[in-house]
């Protein structure tokens, strides 16, 4: 995975987008905090998805965090193997760990996501 | 005000560490992962540095006591070498701190929780009136180090100049450390150490007090014989499996020794001892009681999460997690005493969710062959 072609959320989950399909899952950083993931909420496929709010929770040995929907629009696909086996995110977020794939509304507003360089900067500030 | 530093504290960043502050101090909560080191302990070896722990160093003719008036188990009928599991507690019978007192040639040693020590060294100077005792802090000036697991004795045991096999359970002794086994010379100094048959994981293992300048390379040593590097996040969850308080969440000021269920730490029959008074007072009124539960799914019940029988509350989580062990969600609780029978079904309310729970024996985990 090219990590400069994605955008990223402030609250740390990667987008992935094609052709209006948003692939998501949650950064190396966001890993790093997390420490190991032992259980992960994820909404059904059919889902409506709004831009910045929450749509599941991923929880690891030390605490539990919401998920943040990085678009608006609808939950095609669930990965799989990842709730069956939610380390898959901490052996690799990118790739293997992707979460969900959203089909997006038409002319979704991607302002609030950042590109690699900005978020590289937020995370080497520490938050 | 500054975190404090163990020793180790460029050691673990080197290791690859994620550090986090714990009571007052910089200390790893992982390096590699807390399951991956859970269960290195549990099935081979890990070493923590504890040297964030208070050690408390007693001398003097008044010492013996001064420690049965602290404390709420009995210190004068211990055995050369024994240590002791002890509370500290308030005049109300409230848990100041959970301890451990070694008896030591000449001397006595008593191991505070971190974030209690400035507590504790007070409460003793308020208490000292007419002791003949002195009281040497050395927190700062020696590293412990935990190692922990099945394997560890085995892998520990030709670091030292005596044996370390006939060590007892609960008993230290002072040993020597080979300089040549840890890449040190000979003429090197402070080699001497205290080493503990003792540890907080449920796991066989021991505890080494040792001069600020061993603890490096005895770190380095310890991982090339293969011990795993822990933090405290496996620290927690080991600890959690094995049904042991940790103060500020199943201990503190507002709770007693009776309710935290560590009564076998208690001899009201001893002459007097601080928070006696307040302990006898209250011992037939004990509304909430400390238990184990077992929760429905993966989801692990946090530290204030209410817990309810159908819609009433009747007690609150003290500390819960995903148990690497088991495999399942485990939690400890301070609940109403009729409710705290084992088998009964209760509910724990995690973020809004009301998750069937069942009251279990404590602890969550034996090791194999243990009592």
């Amino acid at each position: 995975m090219d990590l400069k072609r994605l955008l990223y959320a402030a609250s740390h989950e990667w987008s992935d987008i094609n052709d209006q399909i948003c692939t998501m899952g949650i950064t190396q950083y966001a890993v790093d905090q997390l420490t190991d993931v032992t259980h992960l909420q994820l909404p059904k496929v059919g889902t409506a998805t709004t831009a910045e709010k929450p749509l599941g929770e991923i929880e690891s040995v030390k605490a539990v965090f919401d998920l943040y929907a990085p678009v608006t629009g609808e939950v095609i696909e669930v990965n799989e193997a990842v709730r069956r086996d939610p380390s898959l995110i901490n052996q690799d977020p990118y790739e293997k760990g992707w979460m969900l794939k959203i089909r997006m509304v038409p002319g979704s507003d991607l302002s609030h996501l950042m590109n690699y360089e900005k978020y590289s900067k937020q995370i080497a500030e520490g938050h | 005000m500054a975190e404090l530093k163990t020793v180790l504290n460029d050691w673990h960043r080197q290791h690859g560490a994620r550090m986090v502050s714990f009571g007052g101090w910089d200390m790893p909560v992982q390096y590699r992962g807390i399951i991956e080191e859970h269960k290195a302990v549990r099935q081979h070896s890990g070493m923590f540095d504890i040297s964030h722990m208070g050690r408390l160093y007693f001398k003097g003719n008044g010492i013996i006591p001064f420690l049965d008036k602290l404390c709420t188990n009995q210190i004068e009928s211990m055995k050369p070498n024994q240590v002791r599991y002890s509370l500290i507690c308030n005049s109300n019978g409230g848990i100041l701190d959970d301890v451990l007192v070694y008896r030591l040639a000449g001397q006595w040693l008593v191991v505070v929780n971190a974030s209690n020590r400035e507590k504790i060294v007070q409460w003793i100077k308020n208490h000292q009136i007419d002791g003949d005792f002195q009281l040497v802090d050395e927190t700062l000036h020696t590293a412990m180090i935990a190692i922990q697991g099945p394997q560890s004795l085995r892998i520990c045991q030709d670091l030292f100049v005596d044996s370390i096999q006939d060590l007892a359970y609960y008993y230290s002794k002072p040993n020597k450390i080979i300089a040549a086994k840890i890449g040190l010379d000979a003429s090197d100094e402070n080699l001497e150490v205290l080493v503990s048959r003792t540890g907080y994981t449920g796991e066989d293992g021991i505890e080494i007090i040792a001069n600020n300048s061993l603890a490096v390379p005895l770190a380095n040593t310890l991982l090339q014989l293969g011990v795993v590097p822990c933090g405290l996040g496996a620290r927690d969850t080991l600890r959690l499996e094995a049904a042991m308080p940790l103060y500020g969440h199943e201990l503190h000021e507002n709770v007693d020794p009776i309710q935290a269920g560590l009564e076998w730490a208690v001899k009201l029959n001893k002459r007097n001892f601080l928070g006696r008074e307040g302990l006898i007072r209250t011992r037939d009124s004990h509304e909430r009681i400390r238990i184990g539960l077992e929760l429905e799914g993966k989801r692990a019940a946090r530290e204030g999460a209410l817990v309810y029988s159908q819609t009433q509350v009747v007690g609150q989580i003290t500390s819960g997690s995903y148990s690497p062990t088991l495999d399942r969600s485990i939690a400890m609780a301070y609940v109403r005493a009729d409710y705290g029978i084992l088998k009964t079904a209760l509910l724990v309310d995690i973020r809004g969710t009301f998750t069937p729970a069942t009251v279990v024996a404590l602890p969550f985990y034996k090791r194999p062959g243990s009592k």
